[in-house]
């Protein structure tokens, strides 16, 4: 059977998710086709050999709209033959792109595969999309829809994280993000966006805060009382009925940033290697999605990441380094929990608190920070896991070539 | 008949005055008269200026006959039968002309649907009038096109209170809420105005035909709204905890009906209507708020044969809460009232209490200051049994002791009217026992108030051995005197009520002995329909009295040379009691509760019960439910009850059992007699005989009778 091998990862740098974000002038397309042009440089590729691009996008509408996969494609001038589509699973789009690449690859029915994702936050906002899980009265009901903050403060609760514990978490992913940023590990896959004239407009992620202090992050308000009472937390404690109330623990200090950004890796065949002279940098062991309940939602991540390890015939002791989408510090938190991950395994150059979550490219973005720290630190394997709308939950787990 | 009159301005005026009852309904006589109606006004349209359609009735018109709609069972049937109506209504709202409605007193449900269907809505000021669609109330909703049309006129959000809630407005309200257009102050004037603005508006269509319609307040697509409406089904569940799905329907077809067009919108609303209307849901609340209550109020359990009795003097012995609370219900429907304590000082607190309810009322705008003080001047508060002088009727309030109440009772027999009534606002000592100490035992009864007598709906009159059937009916004559709903039941211990809403907090109680979490067992109890958790009841009656009441049967009980049935309830209310944890009144319970703050379970409980295998709520659901359902069974087998009305209404008005379960015994009819005795004798396997299948339940069953009237 063939494998799937990892060839390249770029990224953009993660732009504010606002008016004032460094990005918010530049359209998601340009961000994706960007990037396209950089994985055809840095790799000297011939692009009429890419026989898919997947992309991941959790708001394809407006400018994410009309399948922003193949747009991007023709944009980067890659060859005529080269088609693309947009898959949407929520905050795991990016990953669920690679994965469904790797699948491809592996199947041997395609041999060179681009994955990733895009996400421009403050162009489309989160929600834009609408949906009748939400929008949709009987949808809504029916599955006892909650918000995701609701659900990362049920699981609080329930796990018993203190605002205290969320807080350091929180503290330690800008610590290790800026010590991660000050060394330049990130560079290797940041590409810099240009504008037209090929000036640059944002060189690195602009999200982080490196002078966050715990006594700033206690002060701030929690974001998802109000509505938690106005009648979120009664459906999460109608269900989960061992609970009086929901403590609401989660900030924005302790969740993760709304950013701009789009991420790609490059994944194809030992053969297709070889015969474009391309170096492996990992392989991918296994891939596994699955669900949970979908009211407390973001528990999805232990699940994926044991069927993965499972079916990669591994066990957590045979991970050299986790990444775990910092979706809320609580889903951390119990990931930790579920798959006994010591602190110096679990993202050790921080991640979305720091520096933000750019929904459909953040799950590409994680695997190719993941790879980088491999063949930094010369360690050997790694898992890259996320939360997931839905109670859904995503991993993947690579070995360093 | 509808009578069909045109004027010189070739207006036709359509006066709706069906034969043989009191009000214009929907059922299929007047499917046949609206037809004929409609027909003739397109044939003579040419010759049409417009329409006025009223009402010879007091009312305009009160709702559809619910008797048709509660038999059926068919989804294609009713389905149809709901099409069919607003196919007849859209007919007269695209007849070409204008239609004012004309609205000289009540209009609700279907009726105000056909109001809603004209294009202008005229009222008389009439303060008896209610305007409103109340269908949520039986467990259904409008579906005559009141949703499509109400949402349409007024916008979503100020719509949906008035269909969840089934509000019931009076005239200024429903103008204010847009529900109609203009009041008239005479049936002249109303006409009148009707037909100038006919003159005014003769292209009138309702803005939904306007090409250029734009939803008021802008559709659920319209981000504003779209922004607000993620929550509303965790609004509505946190009150309705899923039980309730007529509630989460009308919300449904508002949001769903707003993006698509009228006719689309329409048919979305028929097929919420059918799936509720064939569903379990309406028929239990259908049953209790509409077939039991009524058979209630018209006398169904009060003696046939006596005059109706107006009780002009009450005495009410102990100003205590519930002496208190009783003197206000009669005060204020105007009975003359003497409060005696044993100190005025005492009594006169017990006026106070009024005086503290009636003085909200005066500043909520609810009354006038004159008549608080009229209300006020009817309660004599006193110390001296020689006031309750002329009393024809004398409810004794003191505290739960054989020996007070027979000395009390005897105090002022002889200075009450001879004729007058005795009665004993006692939960749980039996009547027949406590007529003893009469010295007119056919004139003795039981008046179980609840607490708080203000707010609680029901009184349960409890027929001792000798109480006779004069005295039944003026103590029925007289529940209703005061506005509350009477059942009556015979003698026993604990009646019914008491009796049967024990078994509800002790299943609770034995589970968190068994070592199920208390709060699973508090969410169990609001899941089943119950107003409140099981160990928060028991903390709000306390555990002392609960003692109280078992030590003194035990009592009673060994005199009759028999034995209280054991509960795995009691053992766990003997921990609470040995660490001082009676319950609300002593700030220590199952629960704490923190000065100033919202009370919260007691941690140590899960330590003091060691926690086991969780159980699914719906076996906490089932057994809360199933255990009440099997005693009230047992109470109509011992005759204690004397009618399924009664037994339904007295558990839902009494202690809050399960309103869309339609009380005890609709309980058993919805759940199915079969499924239900299996189900009871996989729970007395594993809990205990007090969930063995009574006779009588078997009997029926195997006769494939139901627990109706």
């Amino acid at each position: 059977m063939a494998e799937a091998y990892i060839y390249d990862c770029v990224r953009t740098p993660r732009g504010k998710g606002k008016k004032n974000g460094a990005l918010h002038e530049v359209t998601p397309t340009e961000l994706l086709a960007q990037m396209l042009k950089a994985i055809q440089q840095r790799n000297n590729l011939d692009t009429s050999l890419v026989e898919d691009v997947v992309i991941g996008c959790v708001t394809p509408i407006g400018d994410q709209g009309g399948n922003i996969a193949k747009t991007a494609v023709m944009m980067a001038d890659y060859a005529t033959s080269v088609p693309g589509f947009q898959l949407n699973r929520f905050c795991a789009s990016g990953l669920e792109a690679v994965n469904l690449a790797a699948m491809k690859v592996r199947s041997g029915w395609q041999d060179l595969v681009i994955a990733g994702g895009v996400e421009s936050m403050s162009r489309v906002p989160m929600g834009y999309d609408g949906g009748a899980w939400v929008l949709d009265m009987r949808v809504n009901s029916h599955t006892d829809f909650i918000p995701q903050g609701i659900s990362a403060d049920l699981i609080a609760t329930l796990e018993g994280f203190s605002r205290e514990d969320c807080d350091n978490y929180a503290l330690r992913s800008q610590k290790l993000a800026g010590i991660a940023k000050a060394e330049g590990r990130f560079n290797k896959s940041v590409v810099p966006v240009l504008d037209i004239n090929g000036l640059t407009i944002l060189a690195e992620d602009e999200f982080n805060r490196p002078d966050t202090t715990l006594e700033g992050l206690l002060s701030l308000a929690p974001s998802f009382q109000m509505m938690g009472e106005m009648g979120f937390d009664s459906s999460a404690l109608q269900k989960y009925t061992t609970l009086e109330k929901i403590n609401h623990v989660h900030t924005p200090g302790n969740s993760s940033g709304i950013v701009d950004g789009a991420s790609l890796v490059l994944i194809g065949s030992k053969e297709i290697g070889e015969k474009l002279g391309l170096k492996p940098r990992a392989i991918i062991r296994s891939v596994a999605v699955t669900s949970t309940e979908p009211t407390i939602m973001l528990t999805g991540p232990g699940p994926a990441s044991h069927l993965a390890l499972k079916k990669a015939g591994m066990t957590i002791n045979d991970i050299d380094l986790v990444e775990m989408n910092e979706a809320f510090a609580s889903a951390v938190l119990r990931l930790q929990r579920d798959l006994n991950v010591p602190d110096e395994k679990l993202n050790v150059n921080g991640g979305a608190i720091a520096l933000g979550h750019p929904l459909g490219a953040t799950g590409a973005m994680i695997l190719g920070t993941l790879v980088d720290e491999l063949e930094r630190t010369g360690k050997s394997t790694g898992l890259a896991t996320l939360c997931v709308g839905g109670g859904m939950g995503i991993a993947t787990v690579v070995e360093r070539i | 008949m509808f009578k069909y009159e045109k004027d010189q301005d070739n207006i036709v005026t359509v006066t709706m005055d069906m034969q043989g009852r009191s009000a214009n309904v929907i059922n299929q006589e007047f499917g046949k008269l609206w037809l004929e109606t409609i027909d003739r006004l397109e044939k003579e349209k040419a010759e049409i200026a417009g329409v006025v359609l009223t009402s010879a009735k007091s009312t305009f018109f009160a709702g559809a006959d619910i008797d048709d709609l509660f038999k059926q069972t068919d989804a294609k049937l009713i389905f149809e039968m709901c099409e069919g109506l607003k196919k007849q209504l859209r007919r007269l709202e695209t007849l070409g002309k204008p239609v004012v409605a004309a609205l000289n007193g009540t209009a609700l449900g279907g009726g105000l649907e056909i109001a809603l269907a004209c294009h202008y809505r005229i009222a008389l000021n009439n303060p008896k009038a209610q305007f409103g669609l109340p269908e949520v109330g039986l467990g259904l909703l409008p579906g005559g096109g009141g949703i499509v049309r109400l949402t349409r006129m007024i916008g979503l959000q100020p719509a949906l209170p008035l269909l969840t809630e089934g509000k019931r407005l009076k005239v200024k309200e429903a103008l204010s809420n847009g529900l109609i257009n203009e009041i008239a102050e005479t049936a002249e004037d109303m006409i009148a105005k009707a037909k100038a603005w006919i003159k005014a508006n003769p292209k009138a269509i309702n803005p939904w035909d306007d090409k250029a319609f734009k939803f008021p307040g802008g559709d659920a697509r319209n981000p504003k709204v779209a922004s607000m409406i993620p929550i509303v089904p965790a609004m509505t569940k946190k009150k309705t905890w899923g039980n309730y799905p007529a509630v989460e329907a009308i919300i449904n077809t508002a949001v769903e009906g707003s993006v698509v067009d009228f006719e689309t919108a329409c048919r979305i609303e028929s097929r919420y209507f059918t799936s509720l209307a064939v569903g379990q849901v309406s028929k239990n609340m259908i049953s209790a708020f509409w077939y039991n209550l009524n058979a209630i109020n018209a006398g169904g359990s009060r003696p046939k044969g006596f005059d109706k009795y107006t009780t002009k003097k009450l005495g009410v012995l102990g100003a205590g809460m519930m002496g208190a609370g009783i003197a206000y219900v009669s005060a204020i429907s105007g009975i003359e009232v003497v409060l005696k304590d044993v100190s005025v000082e005492a009594a006169e607190k017990g006026k106070a209490y009024s005086e503290g309810l009636l003085k909200k009322r005066v500043s909520k705008g609810k009354m006038t200051k004159g008549k608080m003080e009229e209300v006020l001047s009817k309660i004599k508060a006193t110390d001296s049994a020689a006031d309750m002088e002329g009393c024809d009727l004398i409810i004794e309030a003191v505290f739960e002791d054989r020996a007070l109440k027979a000395k009390v009772t005897q105090e002022v027999e002889s200075v009450m009217l001879a004729e007058g009534t005795f009665a004993s606002n006692t939960s749980t000592l039996p009547i027949t026992g406590l007529a003893q100490a009469s010295a007119r035992p056919k004139q003795f009864i039981g008046l179980h108030f609840f607490s708080p007598v203000d707010k609680m709906p029901l009184v349960e009159i409890i027929c001792g051995a000798e109480t006779d059937d004069a005295t039944l009916a003026k103590a029925f004559d007289y529940v209703l005197q005061i506005k509350k709903t009477p059942i009556v039941v015979n003698d026993s211990r604990g009646f019914y009520t008491s009796r049967v809403f024990s078994t509800y907090v002790m299943e609770g109680i034995a589970m968190l002995g068994e070592g199920q979490h208390p709060k699973s067992i508090e969410n169990a109890g609001m899941k089943a329909g119950m107003p409140v958790g099981p160990l928060a009841l028991t903390d709000e009656v306390s555990m002392k009295l609960m003692d109280h009441i078992r030590k003194q049967t035990e009592k009673d009980l060994a005199e009759e040379g028999k034995t209280v049935p054991q509960h795995p309830g009691f053992a766990v209310c003997e921990k609470l009691l040995a660490v001082n944890r009676p319950g609300k009144a002593a700030g220590a319970g199952f629960y704490e509760y923190p000065q100033g703050g919202t009370k919260f379970l007691w941690p140590e409980l899960t330590n003091m019960f060691p926690q086991t295998t969780p159980l699914a709520q719906q076996e906490m659901i089932d057994r809360m439910l199933i255990v009440q359902a099997l005693d009230t069974v047992r109470c109509v087998e011992e005759g204690v009850l004397r009618s399924v009305a009664d037994a339904n209404i007295g558990s839902i008005f009494g202690w809050g059992f399960s309103p869309f379960n339609g009380g005890t015994l609709q309980f058993i009819n919805g759940y199915g007699f079969n499924k239900l005795i299996a189900r009871a004798k996989e729970l007395e396997a594993k809990y205990g005989e007090r969930f063995s299948v009574p006779k009588l339940l078997q009997d029926k069953a195997d006769k494939g009778e139901l627990f109706v009237d």
